[in-house]
């Protein structure tokens, strides 16, 4: 007993020796902070931060390699803590959870359920996971299955849900998702992304030029969560209340439910959400990441501009926004016609983008009240020219100068700048775009009373949007078609008299496939006018270009457009970016928004010191091969909701806004209407 | 030498630590849902356990048998095999950092890891001489690490099955364990 009693001691006492003079001898220095930095961690060992467990993240944060907001599941408090500990900056920790992509919708029977298999991975790997569509969750909830912190479940339509409140962005469930579908991004990398190949897309959702989550905002909006609707749409498009008035919504081409039956409006829907806020009088907030300290400037307060300088700032950077007219909107306010788009809503959505701390000078023209060494001098990093396309082009007719002849955009931002114009009785507008449309809405309303479009091609050739020729056509107006103009004719006074011009008929086609109007031979006709607008496109004015010697690199392409990259939108100068028309030349509203947002990505690189490169497996101007059905089964007819409008008779004697918003009541009908499409996968239920 | 060759192949084969003698069973568990774990775990065994059989070796032949206190053997391995764990975890860390970033974790998982004991023991119990009981231990963690290797394959591509609700995890992995240990048996006639 004595022996055994004294051996333990002297075998513990050797140990302990043994071990001791280990720790002296293979002492290796540990930072104390390491210890410290670990008490503050969650001690889950779950590797969300990237690091091998707990200790190895304490080790990181003492080098100075993570930031003190490494642990996500300890949250914010402890970053706090860790900071203070390390006497840092907490800074720039930004949230970050679980998104699904993958709202459910319409799944078909499942026909490899028998042969055994029940789960997301197997299935994909043995059949690619695939039925009718390639995309959508398969729904055996591997994510579910993946959560240790048990924030997935799954839905009552067999999809998952993500508990944001538990959530804290360990990707565990990403990891798990054979089909993209659960996706960890912060704030910002949520807005810097662009459709890809592999991510779950409707097919509205490819094709709209902004990239909005249409799908998503219609389930929020069939479910009642309006602000969660106007939300997701912000993701993507700050001028939601603009967008739902003017924009012809390409998307609506591609809905899936236009193949069988009306598409749905998805514009309206856009609008009654938006409406939904405005009539709240309450912006809702909108999240920014904290500051970079880096500055960009941007030239032209347009859409594009207003859309590069939101999503910069709302990624932290510090934007300032040069406009040479006096209020900011482009196009949008000097050119879209007021009773289209009110000025009153269109401020107030302005007003939201300066809300976030975007400053604002306008009556700066670049090129003549500043220019780029200016810019320099202040520090801004880079640069954002989203100068759209102002100068019109001419007939190259003679008489054009006469009294009463005006160019289309000229005309028209200059009334919307509240100038008064001497109009006779008779008006003619030359072109068949929007301008022109525009314009003469515009002279109706102004008591113009006869007005005319006379246009070199027919009717169904106008690239005019068929709803506002139709609302022009309802307004009055009289269509001249198959004309040229050959001259202007005037009085001793210099004013014009009448339009003379040349009938047309169609001949062969051209390269376009469109039949090109040729001139009948004395076929000379006048048209009695007192008022001329030429409204036949416009293109960008690059006058500050000849300005500065510094701008001799920038690449000016033959529509006099600035030479970029299309996908990156960056010029031949590396530190300035361009987007909107002053990129494409005269597009839309939308495809400006995207193309800021686009360019907000790059300058996010460029300022942040990574190398400016495209998305990669990019879905630019494309579509996912297989997504777009020729037919889809089992859709009862349905007709699509009205757009409510002003009468013709209240329209004309006034600029009140021609468009009303849906009601409620058909907004839901309206929604409901949608397939929520790109989900269709296995049915768990059958089987 | 032909010794020694039976003596490795009835350790890795015959007499495998886990699936004949029905040690070490929560690592066995607990680490082969990975393939990647399991491997890490495999190494990590075969190197303590060549350092555990050595050292209780010394410790038995010259301590224990010596003071006739051989009924004190189990905790004094404990103790030592403990000890031992740390130690070696020290050394490494200072010594070479590479391999501790490795072996990291599951180092201090093997302190109180049966297999690791039982090896110890069986090496006393068979009275091994130094050699025998270096190449016993070598040749036992071999095996370990074969079986949780193969068992790691096996449980990767049941996840992709269809469980009944009541079998899933580790019960489907115990009656695999039960299936894989079966056809080691037909091992037992080799020697
Ligand atoms: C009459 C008309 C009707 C239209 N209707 C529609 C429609 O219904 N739906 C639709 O989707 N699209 C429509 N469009 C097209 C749409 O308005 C444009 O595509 C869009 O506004 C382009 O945005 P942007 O920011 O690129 O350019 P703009 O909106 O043109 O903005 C450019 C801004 O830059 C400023 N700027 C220019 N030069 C300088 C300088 N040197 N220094 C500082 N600032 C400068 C300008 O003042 C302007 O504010 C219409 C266009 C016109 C002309
Ligand atoms: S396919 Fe659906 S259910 Fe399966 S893992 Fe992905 S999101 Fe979860």
């Amino acid at each position: 007993m004595i022996e055994a009693l004294i051996f333990m001691l002297c075998i513990g006492a050797i140990c302990g020796l043994a071990l001791s003079i280990a720790s002296k001898v293979f002492y290796v220095y540990e930072d104390p902070r390491i210890a410290k930095v670990e008490d503050f961690f969650a001690g889950a060992n779950c590797g969300g931060c990237g690091y091998t467990g707990c200790s190895a993240a304490a080790v990181a944060v003492v080098d100075g390699k993570a930031p003190p907001g490494v642990c996500i599941v300890a949250g914010s408090e402890a970053a706090l803590k860790v900071a203070a500990l390390m006497g840092l900056d907490p800074g720039t920790a930004e949230p970050i959870t679980s998104y699904n992509e993958c709202k459910g919708g319409h799944r078909a029977t499942d026909k490899y359920y028998y042969s055994g298999l029940n789960t997301c991975k197997a299935l994909a790997a043995l059949y690619g996971g695939k039925r009718d569509c390639e995309i959508g969750c398969i729904g055996f909830g591997d994510c579910v299955k993946s959560c240790t912190f048990d924030a997935i479940h799954m839905g009552p339509e067999g999809y998952p849900v993500v508990d944001e409140m538990k959530c804290v962005g360990c990707g565990a469930c990403e990891k798990a998702c054979p089909k993209s579908i659960l996706t960890i991004r912060t704030m910002s990398e949520r807005l810097l992304h662009f459709n890809e190949e592999d991510d779950a897309l409707a097919p509205c959702r490819q094709t709209c030029p902004a990239e909005i989550d249409i799908p998503k905002y219609i389930s929020q909006i069939q479910s009642g969560d309006y602000e969660g609707a106007v939300n997701t749409i912000r993701e993507r498009n700050p001028l939601l209340l603009s967008c739902g008035r003017v924009c012809p919504h390409p998307c609506e081409d591609y809905c899936r439910r236009g193949i069988e039956d009306e598409a749905v409006s998805i514009n309206q829907l856009k609008r009654f959400v938006a409406d939904f806020e405005l009539d709240s009088e309450k912006h809702l907030p909108i999240p920014c990441a904290p500051d970079t300290g880096k500055r960009a400037a941007v030239i032209g307060g347009g859409p594009a501009g207003l859309s590069c300088a939101y999503f910069l700032r709302r990624l932290g950077h510090s934007v300032t926004i040069f406009e040479s007219m006096p209020h900011l909107g482009g196009m949008i306010r000097y050119g879209i016609p007021e009773y289209r788009l009110p000025k009153a809503i269109l401020d107030w959505e302005i007003e939201g983008i300066l809300n976030l701390g975007v400053e604002a000078r306008t009556n700066a023209t670049f090129g003549e009240d500043f220019d780029i060494g200016y810019l320099a001098a202040e520090g801004f990093n880079a640069i954002f020219v989203g100068v759209g396309a102002w100068v019109d082009y001419t007939l190259k007719v003679e008489g054009e100068n006469l009294g009463g002849c005006y160019t289309g955009i000229d005309f028209l931002s200059r009334l919307a700048g509240g100038e008064k114009f001497p109009l006779g009785r008779r008006a003619a507008v030359i072109g068949g775009g929007n301008s022109a449309i525009d314009c003469v809405r515009n002279l109706i309303r102004l008591g113009v009373e006869e007005v005319w479009i006379v246009y070199r091609r027919t009717r169904a050739e106008m690239p005019a949007n068929e709803v506002e020729i139709e609302a022009a056509e309802h307004e009055g107006v009289k269509f001249q078609f198959l004309a040229a103009p050959m001259k202007v004719i005037g009085d001793e006074e210099g004013n014009a008299t009448h339009l003379e011009y040349q009938k047309m008929e169609l001949g062969e086609p051209d390269a376009s496939g469109r039949r090109r109007p040729v001139p009948i031979e004395g076929s000379e006709t006048l048209l009695e006018v007192d008022t001329l607008i030429t409204a036949i496109g416009q293109r960008p004015d690059m006058f500050f270009k000849e300005k500065s010697k510094r701008l001799d690199p920038l690449e000016i392409t033959r529509w006099n457009t600035i030479d970029a990259n299309p996908e990156t939108l960056q010029s031949s100068i590396p530190h300035i970016f361009t987007g909107g028309d002053s990129a494409t030349g005269p597009s839309l509203v939308v495809e400006a928004i995207g193309g800021g947002r686009r360019a907000a990505r790059s300058i996010h690189q460029y300022l942040t010191e990574k190398p400016v490169a495209p998305v990669k497996k990019s879905l630019f101007k494309r579509h996912i091969p297989g997504t777009i059905f020729d037919s889809v089964k089992g859709i009862e007819r349905t007709p699509r909701a009205e757009m409510p409008e002003l009468t013709v008779k209240e329209r004309i004697t006034s600029f009140i806004e021609v468009d009303q918003v849906l009601s409620e009541e058909d907004a839901q009908k309206e929604a409901n209407r949608c397939l929520s499409c790109c989900r269709i996968c296995y049915n768990k239920d059958v089987g | 030498m032909g010794d020694y060759i039976v003596l490795i192949i009835s350790c890795i084969f015959i007499n495998n630590i886990l699936l004949a003698q029905y040690l070490g069973n929560c690592p066995f568990l607990g680490t082969s849902k990975k393939m990647e774990t399991a491997v890490g775990m495999a190494f990590a065994v075969v190197f303590v356990l060549v350092m555990a059989g050595v050292i209780t070796w010394v410790v038995n032949q010259y301590v224990l048998t010596r003071f006739g206190l051989e009924y004190l053997r189990t905790i004094a391995f404990i103790l030592v095999i403990a000890s031992l764990v740390q130690f070696v975890e020290m050394f490494l860390k200072k010594s070479i950092p590479a391999l501790y970033a490795g072996l990291g974790i599951f180092l201090p998982l093997i302190t109180t890891n049966c297999a690791v004991m039982g090896v110890c023991l069986i090496n006393v119990n068979e009275e091994y001489t130094f050699v025998q009981a270096i190449v016993s231990s070598f040749a036992y963690a071999i095996g370990f690490g074969l079986a949780l290797i193969l068992f790691a394959g096996v449980r990767e591509r049941i996840m992709l099955a269809r469980v009944p609700k009541p079998l899933e995890d580790t019960s489907i992995g115990l009656v695999t364990a039960g299936i894989l240990s079966l056809t080691f048996f037909a091992f037992k006639g080799m020697v």
